[in-house]
């Protein structure tokens, strides 16, 4: 069956993913990875690139990433040079809309002298401009436009460089892997690294062992498969070989909980839950660590919950998140999460395994408050705060700001670096709209916003009282335990 | 002795919630703190059936926010 996509760079992704996982359980893919390219891309003609060749060549590459990518580089996103060298480099061009005009006023409003007319069309000495943008501006014909590079443009902190040869570079100080490049890239130059193979290991070992394998949803998950209902993906992801799915959800809640409680003691705090904005903090305004919450994730936090309840127990999170995959490696995670997985590789990993979920029976799901699980969308924190907090004992004047998106946070970080931000309680999420618009996520849309608040609505609990007292009780259990 | 309540979706769905409210009552009113472990399980296997209680290992069979109380008062209290 052929599945829907937003982008033609997602389902060649995907097909290699898929690719992948058939091969790792038919026990096929070390002698056989290099046959994916070719049966990817038969031939004898190429429609994505310059010949066959070239196409097989990124595959090969793309086959590399689907199996975890280079382990000696930090970043779980890399750039894949073969991929990418199409991307023009001048940024401002004059297209044929210039009509040769007597004003020149291109060449009046150049700094640099950068413009000449060359028989009646204005021309850019790429050397000579410094893309300061007047030229364009100036045109009454509006026949100069900026060319910038997709992934430069998606980049809202500079991280992303044009190194010497023409090719997009990194810069691992600045990433904070919220994977904006991953989803601007119209090539598919730039990419995440899978674990989808850690987690096929996992499954494997597990059936040998009779272990059980938890998978942790993000809630983001209820806009992203359009096709099936979200407890059919819940009967899917079991026939997979897990033994439940959990809600991240009820994670959040307690993050909430916690998060209302440790404000009780600060004068003013971040939020913890994305990590692209964790990170952000950490590698742009070192100052201003201090105010990070210590609040686990809700990831992490549920991972650490489940494994209360079942020590022996592993833990998966599925989710829309490039950053996650770097979260769980940390050390302050603690091994909570024991493997990190995208919505992308769910499906590939779905259709590998031959489980077509919209056949299949309904599993419920259950286990978060309507709070927990509209942290998906960027506003849902600082909602929960709002209406939870005198409930939960917060007197004191609480004023809570939503920062959509890392532009955003990057304008809100300079001023409270300098001392000039009113608000107290900042919640950032790097990708904007939340995590419902992570760029991992099948499909990207102004409507997984509505989704994910219907699916606030169903919950059976409306408070997070009761995953609070889930946390009581697994964590005085454990510490009795200890004793 | 060590009860489990299975806080998985199905039972959470037929009540366990409740049931873990009722059980930390019972628990705290005839001072058995010291001797009743509390603890939670995400599925124990009986989805079918739950809310899914097991008592050192052994399943409680019907428990519902209703009838907690009853069994707890046998099994537990040997009041029945």
């Amino acid at each position: 069956m052929e599945r829907v996509f937003d982008t033609k760079v997602q389902l060649l992704k995907y097909k290699v993913l898929k690719a992948v996982i058939e091969r790792a359980y038919a026990g096929t893919l070390e002698q056989c990875m290099y046959d994916i390219p070719k049966e990817i891309v038969p031939g004898p003609k190429s429609d994505m690139r310059c010949c066959i060749y070239k196409e097989r060549a990124v595959l090969s590459e793309r086959v590399r990433m689907a199996m975890g990518g280079d382990s000696s580089n930090p970043n779980v996103i890399e750039t894949l040079p073969v991929a990418c060298d199409e991307c023009p480099m001048e940024s401002y061009f004059v297209t044929p809309a210039c009509r040769g005009c007597i004003n020149h006023k291109c060449m009046e409003s150049c700094p640099r002298g950068a413009i000449s007319i060359d028989g009646r069309t204005a021309k850019i000495d790429a050397e000579k401009c410094v893309e300061c943008g007047r030229c364009a501006k100036s045109c009454p014909y509006g026949a100069i436009i900026e060319l910038a590079r997709p992934c430069v443009k998606a980049c809202k902190i500079n991280a992303l460089k044009i190194s010497e040869d023409k090719t997009a570079k990194i810069d691992n100080d600045k990433c904070v892997m919220c994977g904006a490049c991953v989803q601007s890239c119209p090539f598919g130059a730039i990419v995440d690294k899978s674990y989808v193979l850690d987690c096929v290991e996992i499954l494997k070992e597990a059936e040998q062992s009779k272990r059980k394998v938890y998978a942790i949803i993000a809630p983001a998950i209820v806009s992203q498969f359009k096709y099936a209902k979200i407890e059919q993906i819940v009967e899917g992801i079991k026939e997979l070989g897990f033994h439940q799915v959990i809600e991240t959800a009820m994670g959040a809640d307690i993050t909430l909980g916690k998060e209302m409680e440790e404000f009780k003691e600060r004068d003013r705090m971040t939020t913890s839950c994305c990590p692209s904005f964790v990170m952000y903090i950490e590698r742009h305004f070192p100052k201003l660590v201090p105010y990070i919450s210590h609040s686990p994730s809700p990831m992490v936090e549920i991972a650490q919950l489940i494994k209360r309840t079942n020590p022996d127990s592993k833990v998966v999170f599925i989710g829309p998140c490039a950053s996650k995959k770097h979260e769980y490696k940390l050390e302050k995670t603690k091994g909570a999460v024991d493997c990190v997985i995208s919505f992308e590789e769910l499906q590939a990993f779905l259709d590998a395994r031959g489980i077509d979920v919209s056949t299949l029976p309904e599993s419920p799901l259950n286990n978060a408050s309507k709070y927990g699980r509209i942290f998906a969308k960027s506003g849902g924190i600082t909602q929960g705060v709002k209406e939870l907090k005198e409930k939960y004992g917060l007197t004191k004047e609480i004023c809570p700001l939503a920062l959509n998106g890392l532009e955003q946070i990057r304008v809100a970080m300079l001023r409270l670096n300098a001392g000039k931000l009113p608000e107290n309680f900042l919640e950032g999420m790097a990708c904007e709209g939340g995590c419902l618009n992570g760029p991992l996520c099948l499909s990207h849309g102004d409507k997984n916003v509505v989704d994910v608040d219907k699916y606030g609505e169903q919950a059976h609990e409306q408070d997070i009282a009761m995953s609070m007292t889930l946390y009581e009780m697994t964590k005085n259990l454990e510490e009795k335990n200890k004793q | 002795m060590e009860i489990r309540v299975c806080i998985g979706s199905s039972c959470h769905l037929r009540g366990s919630y409740e049931v873990i409210e009722k059980l930390k009552k019972l628990v705290a009113d005839n001072a058995l703190e010291g001797k009743v472990n509390l603890a939670a399980s995400f599925c124990l296997g009986k989805c079918g059936t739950g809310v899914t209680v097991t008592c050192d290992g052994e399943f409680w069979e019907g428990v519902t926010p209703e009838t907690v109380e009853a069994i707890f008062a046998e099994k537990v209290l040997h009041t029945k």
